[in-house]
């Protein structure tokens, strides 16, 4: 039982049923290969064993009683921004280092109530602000693919995590491709849902109107089983949607017979690496031997959805770090001499480089006499983005891409933050847009390190682009491929 | 302040820090200003975007804030919320004087 993790997690949701081995000795394997490997990576704040063997047994037992889930006693890590109650929930800060939530995120009930063992809590950019993973107060992951190279981020933990495999699934959020560009660098299948999908309450807020948590897993298949169960109506969210829940597992045996897949061209223009172009241009037309068909499309507020999105979510996150004031949880300055001196030492000391950055920029964007010329413009670019997308989808299905412009790029690269946000320019108009959009391993580089095709799908159209993502799994081995540490060798 | 064309100051860096509540030092006050004229270097192409007579976005979905019945559905956790907060007493949040 030594290769427990080697197995796809239709294979191992197989064992669990047949009773080849149990939820005890699956958890007890990945908890082996956290301690033993997670040393290099740093890809969790928090590891429960305890916890873990404790759900692990409960799973077990409600196997015994005919009560199991599809992925009843089936490992889990879970972003460190999710609540989870007794468990240290730090979002990645110092800020939130000393907070044992009081309470469950939904997702992580969700999780519990399908009989998951959860093994930790991953590492992340501080408050999911980053795509590197170098922002945490915990420091850097490392990708397993080459452990001089980022994971990306903010899910960065999550991916490098389930690319060691450390875990067979994780959860992760995205707010400007936080789950897509870390499953792109870390070879993974990752899905950041429909806006209002999946239920947002005691997921810590970054930007209020963008976020999104999702499934990460090695394919479309695991993506699939972990959005059954994250997905849903949740009247503690006030921007949950109430919209019937597809058969997400179900719905993956579809012809792409007739699929037409929109190609925009300003994600094939300047910046984009010729590796990463030419492995995108050998995905699509294995999609298309599959019966679908290319049509060139026109997304041209492309560019300046990195402006829009570089005010909007700023200027989001810093209403919503206002509630960071050191008074009623998290961190509190030593011996503040007044009210003013406690909050603005609190904030100087508890929050990192990078929050502070979009909190001033935020603050400075909503400030009187600024208000209109920035966040107002980006609201109105906002909606022109959307209407963009609208448009395309008269003439396409579902749109393809890159997800990110290059792959897994090295630590500390990438010093000067308007270079890291250039990076994002293929995922954050489906942020502002609230659509879903899924990263699916299409291939290597000379480096022998992964690249991630990007498939974008109108709302609610998760069960189709978890499809076309499996139909091409069921052609491709890249999502098979495993990083040299989760080969047991020298990344 | 100055005005959006111009880049910020230090000294803008102060104020807008007041507003948000961080106390920076004199040497972060400048690293800032200098990254933030950079960030904001970004959005000079938003001006460039025609935006004429286009309404604001604020969210995804055009939705009615939905409303629930004025009823209770929480039961009172005041010791379990508290007990992660840095000082309380007798259930209050303890904070410096603020009256003198």
């Amino acid at each position: 039982m030594s290769e427990l993790h080697l197995l796809s997690l239709s294979e191992q949701i197989k064992g669990l049923a047949s009773g080849q081995f149990s939820s005890v000795e699956l958890t007890q394997h990945y908890l082996q290969r956290i301690t033993n490997l997670d040393p290099q990576l740093n890809s969790f704040i928090t590891v429960t064993p305890e916890l873990a063997l404790e759900q692990a047994a409960a799973a077990d037992q409600r196997r015994a009683n005919g009560k199991a889930t599809a992925l009843t006693g089936i490992p889990i890590a879970q972003k460190d921004i999710f609540c989870t109650q007794g468990v240290k929930t730090s979002c990645g800060s110092k800020m939130l280092d000393n907070f044992i939530a009081p309470y469950n995120a939904t997702v992580i009930g969700q999780s519990n109530a399908a009989g998951l063992v959860m093994l930790g809590k991953t590492n992340m950019d501080e408050f999911a602000m980053g795509s590197s993973n170098e922002n945490s107060f915990y420091g850097a992951v490392k990708n397993p693919w080459a452990l001089d190279r980022v994971p990306g981020g903010s899910s960065g933990g999550a991916a490098a995590a389930v690319a060691a495999d450390l875990a067979p699934l994780a959860s992760g959020t995205d707010t400007g491709g936080s789950i897509r560009q870390p499953a792109s660098f870390c070879g993974l299948t990752g899905l950041k849902p429909t806006y209002g999908r999946v239920s947002r309450f005691g997921m810590i807020a970054y930007a209020s109107s963008l976020d999104q948590g999702g499934p990460m897993a090695r394919d479309a298949f695991g993506c699939a089983q972990l959005l059954q169960v994250m997905a849903g109506h949740d009247a503690k969210d006030s921007t949950s949607v109430d919209q019937p829940v597809d058969d997400y597992v179900s719905g993956l045996n579809q012809s792409l017979q007739g699929l037409r897949i929109g190609i925009p061209k300003q994600y094939f223009a300047e910046g984009l690496d010729a590796e990463v172009k030419t492995k995108i241009e050998t995905a699509l037309k294995q999609l298309e031997a599959l019966g679908a068909t290319v049509v060139e499309i026109n997304l041209t507020t492309t560019e300046a959805a990195i402006p829009a999105y570089y005010l909007i979510a700023p200027a989001e996150a810093s209403s919503n770090l206002s509630r960071y004031d050191g008074v009623r949880y998290g961190y509190r300055c030593d011996a503040p001499k007044d009210l003013t001196d406690l909050y603005m030492r609190s904030r100087a000391e508890g929050f990192g480089a990078e929050v502070q950055r979009r909190i001033l920029i935020g603050t400075y964007a909503l400030s009187a006499g600024y208000y209109d010329a920035y966040y107002l413009k980006a609201q109105k670019v906002r909606r022109l983005i959307q209407q963009d997308f609208l448009k395309a989808f008269e003439q396409c299905d579902v749109i393809a891409g890159p997800t990110a412009p290059t792959t897994a790029y090295a630590l500390g690269a990438k010093q000067d933050p308007v270079s890291m946000y250039l990076g994002d320019i293929y995922t954050i108009a489906v942020n502002l847009a609230g659509l879903p959009a899924i990263s699916a391993p299409c291939g290597l580089d000379s480096e022998q390190l992964p690249i991630g095709l990007q498939l974008i799908g109108n709302y609610w159209r998760e069960a189709q682009l978890l499809n076309i993502a499996h139909q091409y799994q069921q052609q491709t081995d890249w999502h098979r491929q495993r990083a040299p540490l989760a080969r047991g060798q020298e990344a | 302040m100055a005005d959006s064309s111009a880049p910020l100051t230090a000294a803008d860096v102060q104020q807008i820090a007041l507003l948000a509540r961080l106390q920076l030092s004199e040497a972060h006050q400048a690293a800032y200003a200098d990254s933030l004229n950079r960030v904001l270097g970004l959005m000079d192409s938003l001006a460039r975007v025609d935006t004429d007579g286009v309404l604001p976005m604020a969210s995804p979905h055009d939705r009615a804030q939905p409303l629930r019945d004025d009823v209770p559905t929480e039961p009172n956790r005041r010791a379990d919320y508290q007990a992660v907060a840095p000082a309380t007493q007798d259930g209050l949040y303890l904070v410096p004087k603020v009256i003198e």
